[in-house]
Order: structure tokens, then C-alpha cells, then sequence
């Protein structure tokens, strides 16, 4: 097996507001080797944008941010603004959910992708503009030579977003995140991005960390799942083996309602009974309990660790 | 002109970078609304004085701001003239209390004068749209074509220099921003729910105009009022200052200044008292303003 | 020339008829006879008789209205009662004063702006922010004929650096020119300045906060150039705006500094006029000002076309 090239481990986010301490992320370790999709999936709020932003340091300064986070050989976790950015962009890529607000509206296309060729690269402005019109074609974009002149507003949002991924792979970044690469887009444009970066992983061997909510997304692309709930991973795995027996009562809800039949079409999260804890509180505790059905006393009095799933009173594998 | 607004998701929905920027914000906003509110009393207490002194004028001013005294002529500063005298020996610190009352007066007319014209016209476009909007904007673009100055100084020349005459071309000046701003709050107005609502139970125009928009367009125009009269009261010093205004041997603090010029030399002080009274006084209603947009329109949408 | 400028062309020579018809009729507007106003000094009943003559005051309104503006078009706009010389002339003469004064306190306004702006808005809650929304503040609040007048006393009379009064032509003397015109530009360029520098800061604080800033800084971009190629790119829309809608201002503002320091330019041509009761030179200069300011408009409109491509290409304005 090859070597990870990115390794998070014990990344924890806080934020300091008003006097309160808001834990994000707790504790949360992962990694991914080339040409590997790592799917982290979690409702709303449960940390996994954070992750991301941590993960490329793109957090304001109110974030406290511990653990450590490697790419390649590089610790990324307290490395100054000038190192980090040196690595985003060229090593270490990020594409977000808004594709219709997340290109500058008063710059071209082409302008966009060849300012990071020419950032990492130092390519001159002719070059870039070249290199461009080729990546351009890469992810898909018809007629790319006229589209390079052209101003986002006079784009689709699905054509934004390919050349949001355009921009991200521009330097080929051994790592891409992305972030809900697909929430914001009609379900028949979803279908082409996810196409562009599976493509990107057979052709560069790009390894991507997909941050999504939609477990149909899951199933298509990714090879591993992490499922993070309140801040923690509550359990991982290969995508086949965990869809088929979820250990963890969370994630077991969470598939429940798209594996149930009549549900067809409905891939979306479902809505499990109960509040998403406070970030605020840190409990000695498994933070799921509040809502789980299999929740003892001793899930509110000692906190589980993640073995493939953090839960005291798992589903057993069991033959099917 | 509007700015680009991130777009709004429910709370519930923002993701916890979102919500964690949202607190700094608040966090930030929170030390900067007590500076500001602080800021705002400051100004809201000094703006009071300077009303009280120009009500007040003839009770406190410790001479008579027209007495001429040429034995002191040009005095400097000291116990018994506290701001100096002028080329003439009057004393500065009557004077410019007197001056304060045309300051103010024309201040508060010529927001007045606006409001009356600029406030139905703005309505009328706002409401009826299609043909009434485009002639108003025609007229609007018209009166913005003639700057403030160049307005000023036609009127004052059809209708000769005047206090009265000066305020008239203040007030108008001040009546494009009026109708615009009226114009975008009963735009904005016209669509909310419960304007449609008294709309649809068969509410005359003049019940939705008057009972539904006109008071909830109230805090824009405060907002709104307290930008203008400072700026009628530079207006007026400014007009004044250039013999459009007041005419002398009225006490105004452009006046004032205006016949400072030829003493700057000899006599600083005639020059420098005067204005700091403009600066204090427009400052403290433009402080005033700031902390009422905080409060009344938090959008900002003054522009 | 595309749709949107086509249509703000027309605007604008509706807005110039708008106000012929205004200068026109004010002039007609002055109570009495409108050839005693005209005559000036000058009041013999021949005097009298020849000026009606000469502007056909016995014709009707209309024809009267028509002989103003076609000659207006020419360039021609009549004789000063108190120079005797046709207004043009004086008006040309007094042009480059002006425009050099205007153009010196634009760049004035736009460099302090813009780059105290700037600071305020990267700056946040920093004490180099305060001190920029103070100084903002002290400048919208400062009238410029007195921060003139202090000026001239500090930097005139008490350390004499630049010169308090009179014109010397760029083309004669490139340094006395601009000793003398340093501190008017000064002075009618601050408050543009502060207006300015507090839209330069909204519009940045606006766009810093962008998802496209987040965009240039998840490419690794340096600071430098998020800030500069990114958010103060978008933040010129409105910054651009905003000295449009200010010219008005600036015009005004002219007229008092060029009275303040004794410069022989269009305000000064206009306050003479209103104290001779020179009405044929006034309304040059009124007309004349008032041109000239809706043309500017209508290239400030054509220049954030050019920075807002949404607007040029015909998109939606926002």
C-alpha cells in the first residue's frame, strides 16, 4: 500500500466568541493516498466544512487549531500565512459549494485559472493563458479558446463550478478538497462534475477528499467514508463494507431511510429523531446519545473511541 | 446601486465556519457599537448645546454682536473678549453665538424645505411607477445637473442675496436625495407583506401611502435629516461666506469668515473661532447621525 | 457603443434640454425687464433699445428659446454687459484653470481615498483603521473654505511653502504653477477624499468577505494580490460611483476655492457675474457647468462599464 499523502490526525477547531469556547472539530483523524476518493459525510454543522477550512488553514483567526496535518512531508498545522501559501493552490487544492458567487465576477475565466499558473508555476502571462484554454478542455468545457475570454456572470453554474476545478487542479495538487462540489447544482449537472473528478483521479491520480451530505454522491464516487456527527468521527470504512453493515447506531439512521425500500429517489440525509447537540458542551460522553435508541447510562457517563465506529453498543456484522 | 449580499440561509442550515464568522462579527460589531453609541452621546450632547447657545443667544452673548468698539479693534484673545474682537472691536463670542441661530435656522428650513417638496414626489414615484417614476427621475437628474453652488448662485441672482433666498437653494439642493430615498423606501415598502395585505382589503392609496408606507419609511428619512442639516449648515456658512446669505452687519459665522480674509495676518483669531464652531457643529450632528443609522437603519441603505 | 450607453446618451440630452429650458427661463424669470438685466450698467433707452434688439426680446418666447440654444450649439452665447467681450471667450480663457484645479484635487481625493480605504478596511480594529475613519470624519466635517483658510494661514503665512494666491499657467512656469495650486487642490479635494475613503472601505469590507477573496486565497495567492487584483478590483465599482455622484460637489467646492485663493477660473467668473449682475455671462457659465457636468457623468458611467464587466457585456447590473 502506498504511502498517505495527507495525514490528519487529533485536528481539533475551537472558536472563541464573546467569552465561550465553541468546540467544531474534536479530535478527528484521517488520511488519504493518491488516486483515493475519502468521502466525509455528516449533516449539517457537524464539523466537516471546518475540517476542510482547517485542513487549508483558511480559518479566520478567532479559530484555535490544534493536532497536526501533513501533506507530503510538510506540517501544515502552524506553518506561517507565506508557507501555507505556497502550498494551497499548487499542492493542496480546494473547490467550494457556491460555484455562482466563488469566481470574481470582474475577471475572466482565463485570467482566474492563469493567475495560479503563474502564482506557482511562474509561467508568463502567454503561457498561461495557453495552459488555461488546455485545462479548460480537461474538465469538460466545450469551444474552452472562447470560453477563457468570457466573464463567469456569462457562464451556467455548472460550467462555474468545472472551472472552479479547473482552477484547483491548474498546478496538479497531489490532494483536492471539495467541498459539496455538487449541492448547489441541478441533479443532471451533478452527474458531469462528478464525472470530471473521477476522471481526475484515473488521469492524475489526484487523491480527493469529497465533503458531502448526499450519501447517493457516496456511493458513486468514493472508495472510503468517514461519518462525523456533533464534531467527532463516529465511524469509518470502505465504502462497500460500511454501507452494507453500518456498525454505528448514527450511521445505521442515517442509511435506514436510503436503503429503506419506497425511499427510492430520496438520497438525501433523513432526519433522525433529536437536536444536534450544542458545540458548546464537551461531554465526557458519546455525543450521539441524546438521540440513539441503543443509548445505555454508561453512553452518557464515558466517551467511546473510534475503533470503526466510536459507539459503546454497536450493530454486530452480522450475515445477511 | 445595491451591494452584493451573501446570500442568506436559514440559521439552522449555516455551517460552522459560517456561523463562527457571523460570531466574530458580532463580537467585533459589539465593542464598535459601544465606541459608536459613546461617539453618538458625545455628539448628541454637544449637538444640544449648540442649539441651546443660538436659542440662548441673546441671554448669554456678553456684548451686543452688532456694537462696534473701535478702541479694540482687533484685539486678541483674553478675559474680557474670550474668542477676540474683529476688524470693527465687536466681540467674537456674541458673534458667533448669534451666528449659531442662522446656522441652525437655515439648517433645520432647509431640511424642511426638502422633505415638503422631496418627500411626496419621491412617494408618487414609488407607488404609481411606469410614467410618474420616469418624470420624477427626469426632474431629480434635472436638479442634479445644476450643482448645489451653481443653484445657489442662480437663485441668489434672480432673487437677490438673502438668508431667506440662501435657505430656499439649500433646501432645494437637498431634495434629490430626499425623493431617492423616499423613492427606494416605498419601493422596498410596497411589496412587504402587510402593505399588500392593507392593499388587497381594498385600502385607498392614500390609507397605504400615509398609514402603511410614510411610517415605516420614517427612520431612512431621520437618517436622512440628520445628514442634511449638517450640510445645510455649511451650506449656509458657505453661502454666506461668499456674500449669498446672510448680509452684513448680521452676525454669521461665514460672514464671519469671510471678512476674516483680509486679517488673516493681523488676526488669526477672526478666521479660526468661527470655523471651529462649523467644525464642532457639523461634526456633532454628523456623530448623532452615524449612532441613529446604527439604530434606525441598521441595512445601511443610505446611499 | 452598446445598448445600456446608448440608452444614457439619450438620458443625458434629455437631462441638457432639461436644463437649457431652466437656464432660459431663469434668466427671463428675474423680475423686470429682462433687457434692463441684460444691459448691466449701461440703462439709456437706446441702450435699452438695441439690446432688444440684438436679442430679440420683442420675439416670441419660443423663437427667443431657439435663437439661444442654436447659437449656444455654435459657441456662440453672447456679449458680457460688463466686459463687453463675448462670453465665450471669457469662458475658454477660464477653462484650464478650472479643469487643471479640478483634475489635480481628483487625483488628490482618489490616491488619500482610496488608500486610506484601504487601511481601514485590511486594518480592521487596528489603531491605523481609527485614526482613517477619524481623519474621514474630520474631513467630511471640515467646510473646505475654511480648512482653505487655515491652510493658507499655516502653510502660506506662518511657513510660507506654497503660495496663497493668484495663477501662474502650467506652460510658463511648470513649478510656480503648481506651488500655487497645491494647496487649493488640497483644499477641494478633501472632502471628496473622506467621502471616498469611507466607500473604499464599505465596498472593501464587502468584498474581502466574498466567496471568491476565499477563492483567491484557497489558490494560494499572496495577500498583496487578494487584496489588490481581487477585492479592491470589485470595491472600484462603487468607489467609481461614488466621485461621480460627487462631482456635483467638486464644482460647487471650486467656485469658493477659486475665491479663496484668487484663482481666475469658471467660479470665479460666476460669482462676478452674479455681483455685476452680468446675466449673459451667467448663463454661459451656468449652461456651461451644467453640460459639463452631466458629460462627466456620462463617462463615469462609461468607465465602470469598463471596470464591471456585467455591465459592459450586458448582463445584469447585480
Amino acid at each position: 500500500m502506498t504511502e498517505p499523502v495527507l495525514k490528519v490526525s487529533d485536528l481539533s477547531v475551537s472558536f472563541r466568541s464573546g467569552g465561550r469556547t465553541v468546540h467544531a472539530v474534536d479530535d478527528i483523524s484521517y488520511e488519504v493516498r493518491p488516486g483515493e476518493v475519502l468521502a466525509v459525510v455528516g449533516e449539517s454543522g457537524c464539523g466537516k466544512s471546518v475540517t476542510s477550512m482547517a485542513t487549508m488553514g483558511l480559518l479566520p483567526p478567532t479559530a484555535t487549531v490544534t493536532g497536526s496535518v501533513r501533506l507530503g512531508g510538510r506540517e501544515l498545522v502552524g506553518a506561517s500565512e507565506k508557507e501555507l501559501a505556497r502550498v494551497r493552490g499548487n499542492d493542496l487544492a480546494m473547490i467550494f459549494q457556491e460555484p455562482m458567487t466563488s469566481l470574481n465576477p470582474v475577471l475572466t475565466v482565463g485570467r482566474q485559472i492563469g493567475e495560479v499558473l503563474r502564482r506557482h508555476q511562474g509561467l508568463s502571462r502567454k503561457q498561461a493563458a495557453e495552459r488555461a484554454v488546455e485545462l479548460l478542455d480537461l474538465v469538460g468545457i466545450p469551444a474552452p479558446r472562447r470560453r477563457v475570454g468570457e466573464y463567469p456572470h456569462q457562464l451556467s453554474g455548472g460550467m462555474r463550478q468545472r472551472v472552479m476545478i479547473a482552477i484547483a487542479v491548474a498546478c496538479d495538487p497531489s490532494v483536492l478538497i471539495a467541498d459539496e462540489p455538487t449541492t448547489a447544482l441541478d441533479v443532471t449537472v451533478q452527474a458531469g462534475i462528478l464525472d470530471v473528478l473521477r476522471s481526475l483521479r484515473e488521469r492524475l491520480g489526484t487523491a480527493i477528499v469529497l465533503i458531502t451530505h448526499d450519501l447517493g454522491v457516496v456511493a458513486d464516487i468514493a472508495d472510503r467514508v468517514l461519518v462525523m456527527y456533533a464534531g467527532r468521527v463516529v465511524e469509518h470504512g470502505e465504502v462497500h463494507e460500511l454501507y452494507a453493515q453500518p456498525r454505528h447506531p448514527y450511521t445505521n439512521g442515517l442509511l435506514g431511510a436510503v436503503l429503506k425500500p419506497g425511499a427510492e429517489g430520496k438520497r438525501r440525509l433523513p432526519e433522525i429523531p433529536g437536536l444536534v447537540p450544542s458545540l458548546e458542551a464537551q461531554p465526557d460522553a458519546c455525543t450521539f446519545a441524546p438521540r440513539c435508541p441503543r443509548a445505555t447510562e454508561r453512553c452518557t457517563a464515558e466517551r467511546p473511541q473510534l475503533d470503526r465506529a466510536a459507539c459503546w453498543h454497536p450493530h454486530e456484522v452480522e450475515a445477511r | 446601486m445595491t451591494t452584493p449580499t451573501t446570500p442568506t440561509t436559514s440559521t439552522t442550515a449555516l455551517t460552522s465556519p459560517t456561523r463562527a464568522r457571523l460570531a466574530r462579527a458580532a463580537g467585533g460589531t459589539r465593542t464598535r457599537a459601544l465606541l459608536r453609541d459613546r461617539l453618538a452621546l458625545t455628539g448628541g450632547v454637544i449637538a444640544a448645546l449648540f442649539v441651546l447657545a443660538a436659542l440662548l443667544a441673546p441671554l448669554i452673548s456678553p456684548y451686543d454682536p452688532a456694537q462696534a468698539d473701535f478702541e479694540n479693534a482687533l484685539a486678541q484673545p483674553s478675559w474680557s473678549h474670550w474668542l477676540g474682537t474683529d476688524d470693527l472691536g465687536r466681540d467674537q463670542l456674541s458673534r458667533v453665538f448669534h451666528g449659531l441661530r442662522a446656522s441652525l435656522q437655515v439648517g433645520l428650513l432647509a431640511v424642511v424645505l426638502a422633505f415638503v417638496v422631496g418627500v411626496p414626489l419621491g412617494l408618487l414615484a414609488g407607488y404609481y411607477g411606469r410614467f410618474a417614476d420616469s418624470t420624477v427621475s427626469r426632474i431629480t437628474e434635472t436638479m442634479l445637473a445644476f450643482p448645489f453652488l451653481v443653484l445657489a448662485v442662480g437663485l441668489a441672482a434672480i432673487l437677490g442675496p438673502s438668508l431667506l433666498n440662501a435657505t430656499i437653494a439649500i433646501g432645494i439642493s437637498q431634495v434629490p436625495a430626499v425623493i431617492r430615498i423616499t423613492r427606494a423606501e416605498t419601493l422596498r415598502l410596497k411589496n412587504v407583506d402587510f402593505v399588500a395585505a392593507a392593499v388587497a382589503n381594498g385600502g385607498g392609496d392614500g390609507t397605504v401611502l400615509f398609514r402603511h408606507i410614510l411610517p415605516n419609511a420614517a427612520s431612512a428619512l431621520t437618517v436622512q435629516a440628520t445628514v442634511g442639516i449638517p450640510a445645510a449648515i455649511i451650506g449656509e456658512a458657505l453661502l454666506s461666506f461668499l456674500g449669498l446669505g446672510v448680509q452684513p452687519p448680521e452676525p454669521s459665522l461665514g460672514v464671519m469668515l469671510s471678512s476674516a480674509q483680509s486679517f488673516l495676518a493681523a488676526a488669526p483669531w477672526m478666521a479660526v473661532f468661527p470655523g471651529l464652531a462649523i467644525v464642532a457643529a457639523t461634526l456633532a450632528f454628523n456623530l448623532l447621525g452615524d449612532g441613529l443609522r446604527d439604530v434606525l437603519d441598521p441595512r445601511g441603505a443610505t446611499r | 457603443m452598446n445598448h445600456y450607453l446608448l440608452k444614457r446618451l439619450r438620458q443625458s440630452l434629455i437631462t441638457l434640454f432639461l436644463v437649457s429650458v431652466v437656464v432660459f427661463a431663469g434668466v427671463r424669470a428675474i423680475p423686470g425687464d429682462p433687457a434692463l438685466a441684460l444691459a448691466g450698467e449701461e440703462r439709456s433707452p437706446e441702450a435699452l433699445a438695441a439690446i432688444r434688439e440684438q436679442y430679440g426680446l420683442n420675439d416670441s418666447i419660443f423663437e427667443q428659446y431657439w435663437r439661444f440654444v442654436s447659437h449656444a450649439v455654435t459657441g456662440d452665447l453672447g456679449v458680457s454687459a460688463r466686459t463687453g467681450l463675448p462670453v465665450d471667450d471669457a469662458i475658454v480663457g477660464a477653462l484650464p484653470v478650472t479643469v487643471e484645479l479640478a483634475l489635480l484635487s481628483l487625483l488628490f481625493a482618489v490616491v488619500v481615498g482610496i488608500g486610506a480605504g484601504v487601511i481601514a478596511a485590511v486594518r480592521r480594529g487596528r489603531p491605523s483603521e481609527w485614526l482613517a475613519n477619524g481623519l474621514a470624519l474630520l474631513g467630511l466635517s471640515v467646510p473646505n473654505f475654511w480648512l482653505g483658510i487655515v491652510l493658507v494661514l499655516s502653510l502660506a503665512i506662518a511657513v510660507p511653502v506654497f503660495a496663497a494666491s493668484g495663477y501662474v499657467p502650467f506652460g510658463v512656469d511648470p513649478v510656480d504653477n503648481l506651488r500655487r495650486m497645491v494647496l487649493p487642490a488640497i483644499v477641494l479635494g478633501s472632502g471628496l477624499a473622506a467621502v471616498v475613503m469611507r466607500q473604499t472601505r464599505a465596498a472593501m469590507l464587502d468584498s474581502l468577505s466574498a466567496d471568491y477573496v476565499r477563492t483567491a486565497r484557497a489558490k494560494g495567492l499572496s495577500r498583496r494580490q487578494v487584496i489588490g487584483s481581487h477585492a479592491l478590483r470589485n470595491s472600484l465599482v462603487t468607489v467609481v460611483t461614488i466621485l461621480g455622484l460627487q462631482l456635483g460637489q467638486l464644482i460647487s467646492g471650486a467656485v469658493v476655492t477659486e475665491q479663496i485663493f484668487v484663482l481666475p477660473g469658471f467660479g470665479k467668473l460666476t460669482i462676478d457675474a452674479v455681483f455685476t449682475r452680468d446675466y449673459a455671462m451667467l448663463q454661459g457659465v451656468v449652461l456651461c457647468t451644467s453640460a459639463a457636468y452631466i458629460l462627466i457623468n456620462l463617462l463615469v458611467d462609461v468607465a465602470y462599464s469598463v471596470i464591471d464587466p456585467r455591465i459592459r457585456l450586458g448582463g445584469a447590473p447585480r
